[in-house]
């Protein structure tokens, strides 16, 4: 990993300020911060971990545990909300049988709420992985993740 | 090659583009294209192609505004203009294909119009459609048109003449343009542009940064989006004029995570930007020299206001500062700065290109120019409009949009995200423009405009901003960090029916010391949609309070689901669907709910078939 890290550090090397980038990087590499990954990032960029926690824990994009194999997430952002988004984190959260926030015991799933994605005029909206779903139903919700789960990972 | 012969070049390909014989296929390919299925409608079209031997240019262009019609493609034959085909599904596509291109018949029934200022045959304009005609198009003049990621589609139209002139100017006399054109700030505030080129550039100290504000925050808008995906070179060469004007080297796009297309178009805008002389050392052989790094925000939404995303984008949590000092003196590495929003970069070529003059001509008297906004929520035609300022809000509601979904009744508009107000429908002649919206107790913001129907609740609605708001502060200060959480406390009682006379006194009090006495904008305007709710409808408060009932019948805590056994026809589909197991009945026979196993999920009511809905809701014994 340390090499890994390395190399990450070595793409932002004359740029000041990097911190944030560099963490995306690592992120981006492993989907989560592990402790292992910060305790090297602290020694290689020679700035505490606390100094890391301290940026990395202002933004949520960033996470500390391992997610899931796909990424779930729900828009809770205004135009979804009065097109009934709320309904929809009702039912994937029914249908994962986890809360927001969380991860299925098999590490299929993790869920997350955002706050618009963009897509506003196709509200309700939900995405998963890099996919974007737009006017949403609950019956929809069923099919779209059970499309996820039965592939392994491969949208059809 | 000089710029003269690469604009030749460029003008050359995109009339050959127009006239050549053959099939062009363009999709729509914006984020919110793919959302509507567009990958899935090109793999049919490209499987078609195939199976019939068929040759055709695909083309993928952002998006035209037009978002309620997604999926959607233009198909051009022969030279003849671009035909929209709106609403697609991978179904219909072979039928389609094979009327258009084999039988010559153009499916009038699925055009949406032609893409061309005239109209082709019996097909009009798409431009006479009602969505678009009352719209002037400056900032988005080349969403949907152009190939995104082709920068001699930009050149041909126009593109880079902005940087081009303001080059052979001084930077003074570009500033001076830029003020009497009159354009203010996109993002938000309003603040006048020029005025703040001005004062940067005036600043002493050196080197001046310049920073591209994509992030975009407020929940249910896109504008920002939009134009990234649509027209990158737009927002570049604007950056590049204000770095001129001001005298900036550096550039920063400090762009919000969740866009990743917009950030793949921004990198492929750069690089032809490079390899065309129009980024980096010597700018079209000039004296002026630029580069721009792209920062990509980690989710924080308090990293749209100035201060924060200046901390964020030098790698800190991205807490707000006390101003002043502001950015134009001390921003990026405590260096004069200019802080615009995509969208006034991306109006600006357009301004030293056409003229003040001309642009001054459009929009009212204390706001110049158009703006675009996010037409969304409960309305029948969504999309990304571009009006001049001071429009009226029933025009836009009713000609553009076409009115409420379902020919509800019109309660209210949100503008301004998190930070703005909820106008009601009494006010439907205000026009949009900064001071207007302000004295209505919203604010123009970046350009959400969030309509809501009878079926919204304004409680609701409040509650949802604080929630929101609460979440996103960033907990340096307070008022905003507590006085917020107390906020969403009372909001949340009174939601559940706890609510008590005076919680709307303690509402307005905490209200306007949360609004007084927060550091930054975040927390200013915090209270905002609280405060307007309580102006404008007081009453559904009240409902709550005094009779524990939600008009809207939204609030899930005042509410009850019943099945009306007249009208039910007993399909079982509600009962199948209802996953707490609530509901009983036989089949062809009236279906019951046991409230007590219900758990308000509201999926019947949803998909019950039946016509005017057998399922209803009620709130406080009336429905
Ligand atoms: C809480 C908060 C969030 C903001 N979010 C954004 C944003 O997402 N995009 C933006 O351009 N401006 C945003 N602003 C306004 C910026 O602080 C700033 O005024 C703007 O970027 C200046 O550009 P303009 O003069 O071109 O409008 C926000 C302000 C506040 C207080
Ligand atoms: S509000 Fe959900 S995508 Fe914008």
């Amino acid at each position: 990993m340390k090499s890994e890290i390395k190399k990450i550090i070595k793409l932002f090397k004359d740029k000041k300020g990097a911190l944030i980038s560099i963490l995306q990087e690592v992120q981006k590499k492993y989907g989560y911060l592990s402790s292992e990954a910060i305790s090297a990032l602290a020694e290689e960029l020679k700035i505490s971990e606390n100094e890391i926690y301290g940026v990395a824990t202002f933004y949520t994009q960033f996470k500390f545990t391992k997610p899931g194999n796909h990424q779930v997430k729900v828009c809770l952002g205004t135009a979804c909300h009065v097109r009934g988004g709320h309904g929809i984190m009702e039912t994937v959260e029914r249908q994962l049988n986890i809360k927001h926030g969380e991860t299925t015991k098999d590490s299929q799933f993790s869920l997350e709420r955002v706050a618009c994605m963009g897509c506003c005029a196709l509200a309700p909206v939900m995405v998963v992985d890099n996919d974007i779903f737009g006017k949403i139903t609950s019956t929809k919700v069923k099919n779209i993740l059970n499309d996820y789960n039965r592939n392994g990972g491969k949208k059809q | 090659m000089n710029f003269n012969s690469r604009r030749s070049k460029a003008l050359k390909k995109w009339d050959d583009l127009k006239v050549r014989k053959g099939i062009i296929i363009y999709v729509g390919a914006a984020s919110c294209g793919r959302a509507a299925g567009c990958d899935a409608v090109t793999a049919v079209i490209n499987k078609y192609l195939t199976e019939n031997n068929l040759k055709a240019d695909i083309i993928e262009v952002g998006c035209i505004g037009l978002c309620c019609f997604e999926p959607m493609i233009y198909i051009q034959k022969d030279g003849n203009p671009p035909i929209c085909y709106a609403n697609l599904n991978p179904k219909i596509i072979p039928a389609l294909f094979e009327d258009v291109l084999q039988k010559g018949d153009v499916r009038k029934d699925l055009a949406l119009g032609v893409i061309d200022k005239k109209g082709y045959g019996s097909i009009p304009s798409i431009y006479e459609r009602p969505m678009l005609k009352p719209q002037v198009r400056i900032v988005l003049r080349n969403c949907g048109i152009i190939d995104p990621t082709d920068i001699d589609h930009y050149l041909a139209r126009n593109g880079y003449l902005g940087i081009n002139k303001a080059l052979q100017m001084k930077p003074e006399e570009v500033i001076k343009e830029v003020k009497k054109s009159g354009i203010r700030g996109r993002g938000g505030a309003g603040f006048p542009t020029g005025m703040k080129w001005e004062f940067c550039r005036n600043a002493k100290s050196e080197p001046k940064y310049l920073v591209c504000n994509a992030d975009e925050g407020d929940p249910g808008a896109f504008m920002n989006r939009s134009l990234l995906e649509g027209d990158p070179h737009a927002v570049l060469e604007g950056m590049l004029i204000a770095a001129y004007a001001i005298g900036a080297p550096h550039g920063y796009i400090y762009i919000r995570e969740e866009y990743p297309l917009a950030i793949e178009r921004l990198k492929k805008a750069i690089l032809q930007m490079q390899e065309y002389n129009i980024l980096g050392e010597k700018i079209l052989d000039s004296d002026f020299s630029f580069d721009i790094e792209i920062k990509k925000g980690a989710g924080a939404f308090v990293c749209g206001e100035e201060t924060a995303l200046l901390a964020s984008l030098m790698g800190k949590r991205g807490m707000p500062m006390p101003r002043p000092p502001f950015p134009a003196t001390s921003g990026v590495w405590g260096k004069p700065t200019v802080i615009n929003n995509v969208e006034t970069l991306g109006t600006i070529a357009t301004i030293i290109r056409e003229g003040w003059k001309w642009y001054s001509g459009y929009g009212s008297e204390t706001a110049k120019g158009t703006k675009t906004f996010s037409l969304v929520g409960k309305i029948k035609r969504t999309g990304l409009i571009e009006v001049p300022l001071g429009t009226k809000i029933r025009d836009i509601v009713y000609e553009i949009g076409g009115g409420v979904l379902n020919d509800k009744k019109f309660k209210a508009v949100q503008t301004g995200g998190p930070s703005g107000g909820c106008i009601p429908a009494s006010k439907m002649d205000l026009g949009v423009d900064y001071e207007t919206l302000t004295s209505a107790g919203a604010i123009m913001g970046s350009g959400g405009l969030i309509v809501m129907d009878e079926e919204t609740c304004m409680v609701d609605i409040a509650h949802y901003f604080l929630t929101f708001t609460q979440e996103e502060s960033c907990g340096k200060c307070t008022p905003c960090r507590i006085g917020t959480r107390r906020m969403l406390e009372i909001l949340e009682k009174i939601k559940s029916g706890k609510g008590e006379e005076r919680d709307i006194e303690l509402l307005e009090y905490l209200a306007s010391t949360v609004k007084n006495a927060s550091l930054c904008g975040l927390g200013q305007t915090a209270p905002n949609p609280v405060i307007t709710t309580l102006r404008y409808f007081i009453d559904e408060y009240e409902e709550h309070i005094k009779n524990k009932r939600c008009p809207a019948l939204v609030c899930k805590d005042l509410i009850t689901f019943n099945i009306d056994a007249e009208k039910c026809i007993g399909c079982g589909i509600c009962k199948k669907n209802c996953p707490a197991e609530a509901i009983s009945g036989e089949t062809k026979k009236a279906h019951v709910i046991d409230l007590n196993k219900c758990i308000k999920c509201g999926i019947c009511y949803q998909i019950c078939p039946v016509e005017g809905k057998a399922v209803y809701k009620t709130s406080g014994g009336s429905s």
